[in-house]
């Protein structure tokens, strides 16, 4: 028996990032906003306070922050002739889970994509022709000019610390030089960088690139943000990503927006709610609201004038696919949008062991480094090369827990006392030089819903059929080799290669940076929402997060999915409540 | 009578007065000049009516009484002023309004606790007192009774609160001191009347009555001390400006340290939405106000300094600088803190025990928290960690003992 509230003008699905940004402006807007969240309430004081938050046991090993598998998970294959298991334990990526989400855990590295990543088909063909067959990459129907403004009001919510590259078309000496035009300098100067960046640097230099402060949302010094909410210096304690932060020194949806929203009589939240469905009127002309359990077992109805997805991009796709709504991606017709162009990125790195110096990698913080754009995106010519895209070469010093830090060099074997002996020898004095490489879309890749495997309420988990395509190798094989170089440029005893080989193993962790399924595009032939992050099919849906992306970039995704978010809301409260309706007509 | 509230009834009986506790008739109709009831609300704001008067643990209408405050001498529970005929001030005059803030009685006489702080209330005049009247009349009655005080005998009867009032209670009237600035004038007038800053600022005696000689040096209730506010030579914030007062006491943020807890509240609810000439009023009246020498204290035992600064450094240094500077607006420098280095360190104790928030303000909206660390440090621990900030260096404060922490702890458990 479903039980039926009184209509909102707003239901948000996911109470992270998205759904906090979503909620700020509409609501100031002066829309009733409710928001539904699977998760709990989350606080600094009481829920990552200073005097347990570096708990590497609770939070690293037992997944403190993160969805519980026994609740829902999904399975995965690496292609469509295997039959895909659930993954029982996380790995390869950290879904997150309550109020927050992803936002409390995650590094806090901003970047913004490049302008030519938004017209990622157009671009490329071009300057080099047609993209390879079963290359599925296209463009995002809204440019990095459009964006640009979005990109700047959420790099002074978060109060981003960092170094302008180009403003407003000048090169600005220290920053990207790669980097799109900006209105502004960052809010914040960039974070003091160790030992380790510093001869990153010099070693980039040396080859003539480019290096530059990563964008931090960990903060170099005190600051208000303009909704007059504070962020504290960071200390550098290094637990961010997978821990929350108990000093308010990382941007999260806690620091940064939410304690306004609280004082907001337009704005509820309920948490514990699972969202199971996003309903449609019986017309099919539009959604209706959302059907949700609570704890009790309780389901419930939210009519809702609008709804807009802020989940996960992984529930987010499921969650269309179970509501129906959009048509499921077909792998092998090409039909089809939900589910299509699931991307993730291309990981390796080389580690630097010094003999003598100290690297002291406890000094860290989640975004602390540097790093060089001069091989990311089309920052390069890859006539000849054959791949598109790129990715960024970066040295951060984010952390040296204990319990999951333990480089040792080439030909040390995996435990005993010679692992100890090297691990005593080591600890203190590597570094590592990552490779943040881009993943194009590929018609191979993508998620449809899973024909055996159920969730705690018996509805279909996701089902993920991924794996590196060729475009992936040849990218990390031309990139890693550079990092390399740079690495064996700093000085060390040693340099260890972390190559990337053979196929995408969902176990060991490489980032939570999975994208596409809900993709934003100019058609409807070829994508679920339209540039405004309208449903195609409903016009009072909208979608957000990093789902939207067409392909995923070299870079971490959370900037461009704050700008997004802003660009989706201001399009609601300019265009869409002056006349709701398709913003776009297909 | 069967329609007033049960305990009003049976206090009135346990007094004595039963027979003078007939229903009074309405109030006759009253002119709620606009005028009148905007002034009676910035006055009900200065008074921080609301905070006392909203149960907002049990979430409360405001102004409808029903919160438990506890006194040493047990609990009360304030009455609702919204103008309910059956359980609020509906049937009050605006005499018995005006007699209720000037004498301490209630609308049949009775005399009120005072917890009710008409000791300060007492300096507005009639035209303020029937401006608060005329606000409070204009708010939505709501019907909220109020449950019975919990007080034993004899402090359960009102001629206990008769006798009391002999003693220590003055119906004053406010009166300009002439050699002083219409502005310090005012200041007085606020801290002294409306704001009643010496409610919880000022030392009482065993009575709960306020000391003459302790005025503004600081006072503890419900187990907080609330710091010595005297802003001039020697006071606990002599080394705050004028600009530092209105700060904190608008915005709810200041270079020297933020309001948590029942200074946050008053904030929150009060001071922050008061004009910004009158927190400078208030200000430059209690820069005004000097102090004695603090009397100095021998330097701790030095193993017992180099144990507070390691556990300082571990557990303290993140937030609040390995120099103690703190993130000033944000985490509050201890190194000259009004409250790390009160005679009574009850509330330093009280926060590193139990942790402390801020309330969020319309200018700072941030809930900024300590958390507890009650569950992480020993008494020994905390006591030897107060005593390396309150005595190393220049400072000459108190050393604290694990029994002064252990006291504390037992008395948040038993609160809790």
């Amino acid at each position: 028996m479903t039980r039926e509230l009184p209509g909102v003008d707003v239901v948000l699905v996911g109470f992270g990032w998205t759904g906090a940004i979503f909620a700020e402006k509409l609501t100031a807007a002066g829309l009733d906003v409710l928001a539904l969240e699977r998760g709990p309430w989350r606080d600094t004081a009481k829920d990552f306070a200073t005097t347990f938050a570096q708990d590497e046991l609770r939070y690293y090993w037992r997944h403190g922050m993160f969805q519980e598998t026994s609740q829902s998970t999904l399975t995965f294959r690496n292609n469509s002739a295997q039959t895909a298991l659930p993954m029982r334990h996380w790995g390869s990526f950290l879904p997150g889970n309550g109020v927050g989400g992803a936002g409390v855990h995650w590094n806090g590295q901003t970047y913004r994509f490049l302008p030519s990543d938004f017209v990622a088909r157009s671009h490329n063909e071009e300057r080099y022709g047609r993209l390879p067959e079963g290359m599925t990459v296209q463009d995002y129907g809204v440019t990095y000019e459009e964006l640009e403004p979005h990109f700047d009001y959420f790099e002074k919510i978060c109060g981003i610390c960092g170094k302008a590259g180009n403003l407003g078309g000048s090169t600005v000496e220290g920053g990207n030089p790669f980097e799109g035009p900006r209105s502004d300098e960052y809010p914040n100067p960039p974070m003091q960088m160790t030992f380790s960046q510093d001869r990153f640097a010099a070693a980039a230099r040396e080859l003539g690139l480019s290096p530059f402060p990563v964008p931090s949302a960990n903060m170099s010094r005190a600051y208000v943000n303009p909704l007059g909410l504070q962020l504290a210096p960071c200390t550098y304690c290094g637990f961010c990503e997978k821990y929350g932060c108990g000093n308010y020194s990382k941007s999260s949806p806690q620091t940064t927006i939410i304690p306004v929203l609280m004082q907001r009589e337009n704005f509820s939240l309920r948490t514990e709610t699972e969202v199971l469905s996003i309903e449609t009127a019986a017309d099919g002309s539009r959604a209706s609201g959302v059907t949700y359990v609570d704890t009790s077992g309780e389901t419930v109805f939210q009519p809702a004038e609008i709804v807009v997805m802020c989940a996960y991009p992984l529930e987010n796709t499921r969650l269309m696919l179970l509501s129906g709504i959009g048509t499921p991606y077909d792998p092998r017709s090409g039909e089809g949008v939900v589910g299509k162009n699931y991307c993730y990125q291309v990981m390796s790195s080389a580690t630097v062991f010094f003999e003598k110096e100290f690297t002291n990698g406890f000094v860290g913080a989640g975004a602390l480094g540097m790093t060089i754009d001069d091989y990311n995106g089309d920052n390069f010519d890859h006539s000849g090369l054959g791949f598109i895209g790129g990715g960024y070469i970066a040295c951060h010093t984010t952390n040296a827990r204990p319990i999951e830090s333990h480089p040792v060099p080439e030909g040390v074997p995996g435990w005993g006392s010679e692992w100890k002996r090297a691990m005593r020898e080591n600890f203190l004095k590597t570094t590592t030089v990552g490779v943040h490489g881009a993943s194009m879309a590929h018609r191979s890749n993508y998620l449809d819903l899973d024909p055996t495997y159920t969730d705690a309420h018996g509805r279909p988990l996701l089902r993920m059929t991924y794996d590196f395509t060729l475009n992936d190798r040849r990218l990390t094989d031309h990139i890693t080799p550079i990092a390399e170089e740079i690495a064996r440029g700093m000085g060390g005893r040693e340099v260890k290669v972390n190559a990337l080989n053979g196929s995408y193993d969902s176990t060991p962790y490489q980032t939570t940076h999975n994208t596409g399924g809900t993709i934003m595009g100019s058609s409807p032939a070829d994508s679920v929402v339209n540039r405004y992050c309208q449903s195609w099919d409903l016009p009072n849906l909208f979608v957000a997060g990093a789902g939207l992306f067409p392909q995923n970039a070299g870079y971490n995704p959370t900037g461009t999915v704050g700008a997004l978010a802003y660009w989706a809301a201001e399009a609601i409260t300019e265009q869409y409540m002056r006349q709701p309706g398709p913003l776009v007509q297909a | 009578m069967s329609s007033r509230p049960a305990s009003r009834l049976a206090l009135a009986i346990a007094a004595g007065l039963g027979a003078l506790a007939a229903a009074t008739g309405p109030a006759p109709a009253q002119e709620l000049a606009h005028s009148q009831v905007e002034r009676g609300r910035y006055l009900a704001i200065a008074g921080d009516c609301e905070a006392c008067h909203t149960d907002f643990e049990n979430g409360g209408a405001p102004f409808a009484g029903g919160r438990a405050l506890s006194t040493p001498f047990g609990t009360i529970y304030s009455p609702n002023l919204t103008p309910d005929d059956e359980t609020g001030l509906g049937r009050w005059t605006r005499e018995e309004f005006h007699r209720a803030l000037d004498e301490g009685r209630d609308d049949e006489g009775r005399h009120l606790y005072p917890a009710m702080p008409y000791p300060y209330y007492t300096l507005m005049s009639r035209q303020d007192t029937d401006a608060i009247f005329a606000y409070l009349r204009s708010l939505e009655p709501v019907p909220a009774e109020t449950p019975e005080n919990d007080l034993p005998f004899p402090l359960n009867s009102r001629r206990t609160v008769a006798g009391w009032k002999l003693l220590y209670f003055e119906n004053e009237t406010f009166y300009s001191v002439p050699d002083q600035s219409e502005e310090w004038n005012r200041g007085r007038f606020l801290v002294d009347g409306p704001l009643h800053c010496g409610g919880c600022h000022t030392g009482k005696n065993w009575l709960g009555a306020d000391i003459d000689d302790e005025y503004l040096r600081g006072g503890l209730l419900e187990n907080w001390f609330a710091p010595n506010i005297r802003g001039g030579e020697n006071g606990g914030i002599a080394h705050w400006e004028v600009e530092d007062i209105v700060e904190f006491l608008g915005t709810g943020r200041g270079r020297h340290t933020v309001p948590m807890q029942r200074m946050g509240e008053v904030v929150a609810i009060s001071t922050q939405n008061l004009r910004e000439e009158d927190l400078r009023a208030v200000a430059v009246y209690l820069k005004s106000l000097d102090d004695a020498v603090r009397e100095e204290h021998d330097a701790p035992e030095a193993a017992r300094l180099e144990t507070g600064a390691g556990l300082y450094f571990d557990n303290c240094a993140a937030c609040h600088a390995a120099d103690r500077s703190g993130v000033p607006y944000f985490f509050a420098p201890l190194d000259r803190s009004n409250k790390v280095l009160a005679e009574d360190p009850a509330s330093a104790i009280r926060i590193i025990l139990g942790g402390a928030r801020t309330q969020p303000t319309e200018a700072a909206p941030s809930m900024l928290a300590m958390p507890p660390f009650a569950w992480k440090l020993s008494d020994a621990q905390i006591a030897d960690l107060l005593t390396y900030l309150r005595g190393s260096g220049d400072r000459r404060a108190a050393p604290v003992s694990a029994a002064q922490v252990a006291e504390m702890r037992e008395y948040l458990a038993q609160e809790h």
